[in-house]
């Protein structure tokens, strides 16, 4: 037997032999990537050395030398508030305008996408016009165009503002709300805790509602009762304990309105332009995932007598979510990118005033990039978390 | 897979590196290349911005023409790499252009803490605003709670923070990345006024819709000394664009321009004109340049006040009696002798 294996297979020598030969090129690959790596880290620090450029982390405590306008849950203080307070500015202006996106893009989109699918010609044709326009404009061109065609000659200066009973404005430079200002702290309290209990009080009924239908096929009108808890209660509890919320009003200076609440145009210009690319993409997801399910289903759920609404609220798209959810992860992943683009209409998100401006004032290039991608990192994975938790659930279970 | 193949792989790659991480002089490499690659502003009329044939007119693309002349002989020899003002010193400092003539204000901190050498000044500006007519604002303090269209990146920025935090004054800052925008952005009305140097807000201001509906507030609000950069780090380089401003000014002094240079060259007995034109010394070879640079220069660019007049004159910005002057007519011009 030994001998028969000599002289079949002789030995062969260690540079033929393809495990010894796999682990040796892998061995250099690691090499030449951990070279390249430290050539590159090396070189820069001897460029930045040669040209007396200091890096690190210290001027994140200095004061920020210049200002910052949109900013509506940080205080922004010029002369006081520091880099590292733009760098959490960024942060929030970028996760409200991705957070406002998300919704309005992921509502239109399912409304486009469903749209596509009518029966009718002319609701069907117009999600076509608007998924292939929408989708094949660039999206920088488009929030260009919200900013500077549509919104801005379009919108009447600070002096003509539209007003809606004298406590809502909008005008060229964005929208002016009241802003909830505490008056009586334990009344507010009050309200809010009636406003949590609301909440869970329509929880509670939503699983009662549910057991009820399982057990005995009557349904019950959850979502109007919920709607009426979750607004009556905490407007009841409001008036009891004697308006302990005021509004302050926004009011007309000498250049724009101050005070209360404010929203700047570029804000809207962005939120527009994303949410109307970004829902034609979502449109055709979610298009492709009704496709997805078998047609069968929907002729059973017809001859069962559900109305087409129902067809499509109880059959169709809970089984299309699951084709529909991962690409429209993605989407809003794109979507939150995006926003960087902010810079062409001057919102201040995380790359403009923070790789922008801040990068530009300090000329901290490689600590101010790579926090910015470490904000968009942790940004994308918290999202892609999320969702991915919310797929796992809806998920066909396998009985 | 064949051994020799992934050897030549590493060997390859390798080189790749290293001609990455091997640097020479920025003019060995700009005489190789044949052409000088200038960052310039994207559109900031009498500074730098293209004319109806396309080509870059203004008093910055001149420095550009000219350190070509100086170098290569050839004033056309420029590739122009339009810059915001963001993008500037990182595109300098990665070696993505040779010189930076983009209206840069000299600093202490961009000098000494963006690895920076500042040149020479070849237009001194100050900060000022321009305000929608119909607002009626006659002065400065009276901006208090305005929204503020302003090119980021700059030191504009700044100024301005400063000085409203000085006069306890707020505003909004709108704040766009190139300097077209920002004009383009108080026009349709984002902003109710628009900052920048004066003499960018009088160029600003021949290209709104409506000229007549802006005016430019008296106030001069910071010190803006303008001109070229380099990278710190390489002394050759920085001498040698420092003296091509230093020649065009030096030229003005001296009374040679575009038309006479080649008589003067032929018959001026005048020593100080003949080391200027490199007819005696070796002025050039000093900068490690032919001797005739600031001959190249002047012939196909002009000295100074021709660059001035060609370009900043027509925004409207007289120089007589302005620090742009010469500092034998009151300014403060003031170029180091040629010797």
């Amino acid at each position: 037997m030994k001998q028969d294996t000599k002289h079949t297979a002789p030995a062969t020598p260690w540079h033929r032999d393809p495990a010894v030969r796999a682990l040796v090129f892998q061995a250099l690959l690691v090499l030449v990537v951990a070279w390249s790596l430290g050539t590159i880290f090396s070189n820069t620090i001897t460029n930045l050395e040669s040209r007396g450029i200091h890096t690190g982390f210290d001027f994140l405590d200095e004061v920020a030398p210049f200002a910052v306008g949109f900013s509506p849950f940080i205080e922004f203080i010029l002369g006081e508030s520091t880099y590292w307070d733009v760098f959490l500015i960024g942060i929030q202006n970028t996760m409200i305008v991705s957070f406002l996106g998300i919704i309005a893009a992921t509502l239109l989109g399912f409304i486009i996408g469903i749209m596509r699918l009518s029966p009718n010609w002319l609701v069907s044709k117009i999600a076509s016009v608007y998924i292939e326009t929408f989708r094949n404009i660039p999206l920088l061109l488009q929030i260009m165009f919200w900013n500077f065609a549509i919104f801005l000659p379009t919108l009447p200066g600070p002096r003509q503002s539209l007003s809606l009973g004298e406590s809502l404005f909008l005008n060229n430079r964005g929208l002016y709300l009241p802003k909830p200002v505490v008056e009586n702290e334990a009344g507010t309290w009050v309200v809010v805790i009636s406003a949590i209990a609301a909440v869970i009080a329509c929880g509670v009924l939503y699983r009662w509602a549910r057991r009820r239908k399982d057990q005995t096929g009557q349904s019950f009108p959850i979502f109007s009762i919920s709607l009426l808890i979750i607004v009556l209660l905490p407007m009841t509890v409001y008036f009891i304990a004697g308006n302990p919320i005021a509004a302050e009003l926004p009011e007309l200076k000498r250049f724009n309105f101050e005070g209360g609440m404010q929203m700047p145009l570029p804000l809207f210009s962005l939120w527009f332009a994303l949410t109307t690319y970004t829902a034609a993409f979502i449109g055709e997801t979610v298009r492709g995932g009704i496709l997805a399910v078998d047609h069968g289903q929907t002729e059973a759920a017809n001859s069962l007598g559900l109305r087409r609404g129902q067809v499509l609220r109880l059959v169709v798209i809970p089984q299309a979510l699951r084709v529909i959810i991962p690409p429209t992860i993605s989407q809003f992943l794109n979507l939150t990118k995006n926003s960087s683009l902010a810079v062409a209409v001057a919102y201040e998100e995380l790359v403009n005033i923070w790789s922008g401006i801040a990068l530009n004032q300090t000329g901290q290039a490689l600590v101010i990039i790579a926090m910015t991608i470490v904000v968009y990192e942790t940004l994308s994975l918290a999202t892609s978390a999320i969702l991915n938790f919310y797929n796992a659930r809806i998920q066909l279970v396998e009985r | 897979m064949n051994t020799n193949m992934f050897i030549k792989l590493i060997v390859t790659a390798g080189a790749l590196l290293l001609s990455i991480t091997a640097s020479a002089g920025t003019l060995e490499d700009v005489k190789k290349r044949g052409h000088l690659v200038c960052g310039v502003n994207n559109g900031v009329p009498g500074f730098s911005a293209p004319d109806d044939k396309g080509r870059m007119q203004g008093i910055d693309a001149d420095v550009c023409y000219a350190t070509a002349a100086a170098v290569l002989g050839d004033a056309s020899k420029v590739e122009f790499t339009p810059l915001t003002a963001k993008e500037r010193f990182t595109a300098l400092s990665s070696g993505e252009v040779d010189v930076l003539s983009r209206n840069t204000t000299h600093t202490l901190h961009r000098d000494a803490a963006l690895g920076l050498n500042f040149t020479y000044y070849n237009y001194i500006d100050g900060q000022g605003f321009m305000v929608k007519k119909d607002l009626g604002v006659k002065r400065a303090l009276e901006l208090d709670g305005a929204a503020i269209c302003i090119q980021q990146g700059t030191t504009t920025e700044l100024n301005l923070a400063d000085y409203f935090r000085a006069n306890n004054m707020q505003y909004k800052p709108i704040g766009y990345e190139t300097a077209p925008q920002t004009r383009d952005g108080f026009d349709k009305g984002a902003c109710d006024v628009l900052t920048s140097d004066k003499s960018q807000l009088a160029a600003h201001r021949t290209e709104l819709k409506d000229p007549t509906s802006a005016i430019i507030l008296p106030e001069t609000i910071s010190k803006e000394p303008l001109g070229p950069v380099v990278r710190q780090g390489d002394d050759v380089w920085f001498n040698i664009v420092k003296w091509v401003v230093y020649a065009m000014i030096n030229a003005e002094e001296a009374g040679i321009n575009s038309r006479n240079v080649d008589k003067l060259r032929e018959n001026s007995d005048d020593p100080n004109i003949k080391r200027i034109l490199g007819v005696e010394g070796e002025m050039g070879k000093n900068l490690q340049l032919s001797n005739d640079w600031a001959y190249n220069i002047i012939k196909q660019v002009g000295n100074y006040g021709e660059s001035y007049s060609r370009n900043v004159e027509p925004l409207g910005l007289a120089r007589k009696g302005s620090v742009n002057a010469l500092w034998t007519r009151g300014g403060v011009l003031y170029a180091p002798p040629i010797r």
